[in-house]
């Protein structure tokens, strides 16, 4: 177990810089999620972690110890890959065991590891198979095995469950949070999917273009985001963004309408107002906002309700057992703590 | 030609496909019965020499020039005769030393060179890839001059390792292997760096077992290759005993004339390994295309 620090992390791939300087600090058994859309350098981040790719600047600790000039083998670290990376001509056992190559410990321990891992990961009764003899979550799992067996300082998954189905990725991350709750080693876990990032993540990392937008935990990045980028990229449906200007307390729309908000910024000047779908509640009363209701998603448990205010379609949440009807003129409401504020020319959060 | 268009997986899962539904159907049409009998004729061209062969050893001296297909006295002397002249063993025991001395040494260093430049970015690997790549256009007719006269320098002239040297490696198995060893992702190979294998380990170990069938077509082309190679020996070999089987063959004869069916019953002979390798490897070539497609 330890703890991996990154600081001013640079990759260039001959001119072109993917990564412009990143700083991280993980602590000793936290589980931290990189999350980004694709080609944000997510990969590439984690990769340099575990010694696949060269450093161009920049500095990697792991357990307090630079790194930057180790092989991957001397870095104590394991990874899991997106297509499993396990071995078709060897059996699970054969795969699990793979790790444990180098090591020096006795066939008979070897083997008891072994054992052990795979009753850790219910998988006592599969070690005989063949890979193509395997499920894809049965597969991951014995991924997941082969990196456990070495007892490594850390994890390093790159997008594990994304070649599983719908129902599959729900129950592994589930059962990788459990496992981290039992082994508690530290993992680094990199996904472009929002809902794993949250739902497993002790602190999220968000990323875009070799940048890193904001590092909290879920609480802080889905109710206090940093910027815009993050506001849009976290929750879905994503956040509804609605241009207009800031002066004393009150944000002026494009429409003209004029929202009192709360808010302890003196900024004047062009800002973007971002309201989550859940916090715009389709109101029988009175309501900032009033538009038509164009299209009806029902979810089930609610309804997600397109409406058009002001030239604009923003998206807001009602019941799923008296939704509206489509093509009414309806009345939506926010509360003001719920209002998000951002400079509009920077992207920026206003407090 | 892309990197994924040279595999032999077509033709062996039509392989696996007209085993699953054997028996002769009739003819669709016209056109169709047209295309039979062409093939049919070019089978039988085929046949032909082989057939000959068969039935020459089979013959006494005076039915050679028969062209009879069934001898009239048929007659396993000549098996007799070829089977206990100590120079058919010698020559055959050349042929075979040699002919598995190269195909163990091209499965190795081709598969090695190809996987090099496949898997390692090295600055120039291009330039070596086209390098290697452009002496398949030299035909070895050409080639014959400088080897001989290299092997003269060196003294490898009437030595096996005259006989061997220019074919330890070739450029078409290295171009082969390269091609396969694009289809091992390189998560795999990565996964076992992590794992502490150095780099020759992740090659034999991960590399290697996944590019099976490729290895097996490699050694299917290699052996027979060198197993019926007639040039080159022919050229670098002066004393009988270091003759190849072919080479041997062509100057068979127990008195003083040429003795035909002394000569078929000695080629007939030689097929039998070409036949044993093939039998044995192109398993292999099948199981590894199975296992591929169960895989995916
Ligand atoms: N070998 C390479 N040569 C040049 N550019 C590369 C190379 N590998 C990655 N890149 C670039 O680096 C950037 C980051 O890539 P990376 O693979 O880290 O993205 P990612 O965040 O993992 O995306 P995804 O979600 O699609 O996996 C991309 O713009 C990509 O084009
Ligand atoms: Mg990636």
């Amino acid at each position: 177990m330890a703890t991996v620090s990154i600081k001013n992390l640079v990759k260039s791939y001959g001119k072109t810089e993917v990564l412009h300087g990143i700083n991280l600090d993980v602590a000793d058994g936290e589980f931290v999620v990189l999350v980004g859309p694709s080609g944000c350098g997510k990969s590439t981040t984690l990769r340099m972690i575990a010694g696949l790719e060269d450093i161009t600047s920049g500095e990697i600790h792991i357990g307090g110890e630079l790194v930057n000039h180790r092989e991957p083998k001397e870095r104590n670290i394991a990874m899991v890959f997106q297509n499993y990376a396990i071995y078709p001509h060897m059996s699970v056992r054969k795969n699990i065991g793979f790790g444990l190559r180098t090591s020096k410990a006795s066939k008979a321990e070897k083997a008891a590891r072994i054992d052990e891992v795979a009753e850790l990961l219910s998988m006592t009764d599969l070690l005989d198979r063949r890979p193509n003899q395997l499920s894809g979550g049965q597969r991951q799992r014995v991924a997941i095995g082969r990196a456990m067996v070495r007892d490594p300082s850390a994890f390093l998954f790159d997008e594990p469950l994304s070649n599983l189905d719908a129902q599959l990725r729900t129950q592994m991350r589930l059962e990788i949070k459990k496992l981290h709750q039992r082994v508690g080693n530290t993992i680094i876990f990199v996904t472009h999917d929002q809902v794993e990032a949250m739902t497993m993540a002790d602190r999220i990392v968000i990323m875009k273009d070799g940048h890193i937008q904001q590092v909290g935990t879920p609480y802080d990045v889905f109710h206090k985001p940093t910027n815009k980028f993050v506001a849009q990229f976290i929750g879905a449906p994503s956040m509804n963004m609605i241009e207009g200007s800031l002066a004393d307390g009150i944000v002026t729309l494009e429409g003209g309408l004029q929202i009192p908000i709360d808010t302890s910024s003196t900024h004047r000047g062009p800002v973007t107002l971002g309201l989550r779908p859940d916090d715009l509640l389709v109101s029988s009363q009175d309501g900032q906002f009033e538009g038509q209701v164009n299209v009806l998603e029902p979810l089930g448990s609610e309804t997600l309700v397109y409406v058009s205010v002001a030239g604009k379609e923003l998206i807001a949440k009602a019941s799923g057992r008296t939704p509206p009807v489509l093509g009414s003129t309806i009345k939506l409401n926010a509360a003001p703590e719920n209002m998000h504020l951002f400079d509009s020319a920077t992207g920026e959060a206003l407090q | 030609m892309s990197a994924t268009d040279l595999t032999i997986k077509p033709t062996s899962e039509a392989l696996l496909k007209t085993s699953g539904n054997a028996g002769v159907r009739p003819p669709r049409n016209y056109a169709q019965f047209i295309r039979w009998m062409l093939l049919f004729g070019g089978g039988i061209l085929m046949v032909m020499p082989i057939v000959y062969m068969l039935s020459t050893s089979f013959k006494f001296p005076f039915e050679v020039y028969n062209l009879k297909l069934i001898p009239e006295e048929p007659t396993l002397e000549n098996y007799q005769l070829v089977l206990e002249d100590g120079r058919f063993f010698n020559w055959f025991t050349n042929s075979l030393v040699i002919a598995v001395l190269t195909t163990v040494s091209n499965v190795f260093f081709d598969s090695m060179v190809g996987y090099a430049l496949c898997k390692f970015k090295f600055p120039g690997r291009y330039i070596v890839f086209i390098a290697i790549l452009s002496t398949l256009m030299i035909p070895t007719e050409m080639l014959v001059i400088p080897w001989y006269l290299m092997s003269t320098k060196l003294g490898w002239l009437d030595t096996y390792w005259g006989i061997m040297f220019p074919g330890m490696m070739t450029a078409f198995g290295v171009f082969l292997m390269k091609q396969f060893f694009e289809t091992v992702p390189d998560d795999f190979l990565e996964a076992a760096r992590i794992d502490g294998l150095n780099e020759f380990q992740i090659w034999w170990t991960v590399a290697m077992p996944l590019v099976k069938p490729a290895l097996a077509a490699l050694a299917i082309f290699v052996f027979l290759g060198n197993w019926t190679a007639f040039i080159w020996p022919l050229i670098v070999t002066n004393s009988q005993e270091l003759y190849t089987l072919p080479v041997g063959l062509t100057t068979f004869s127990v008195e003083q004339q040429v003795e035909w069916e002394l000569i078929m019953t000695g080629a007939a002979l030689s097929t039998l390994p070409t036949l044993v390798v093939f039998l044995i490897f192109q398993r292999f070539i099948i199981r590894g295309v199975v296992m591929a497609g169960l895989k995916g």
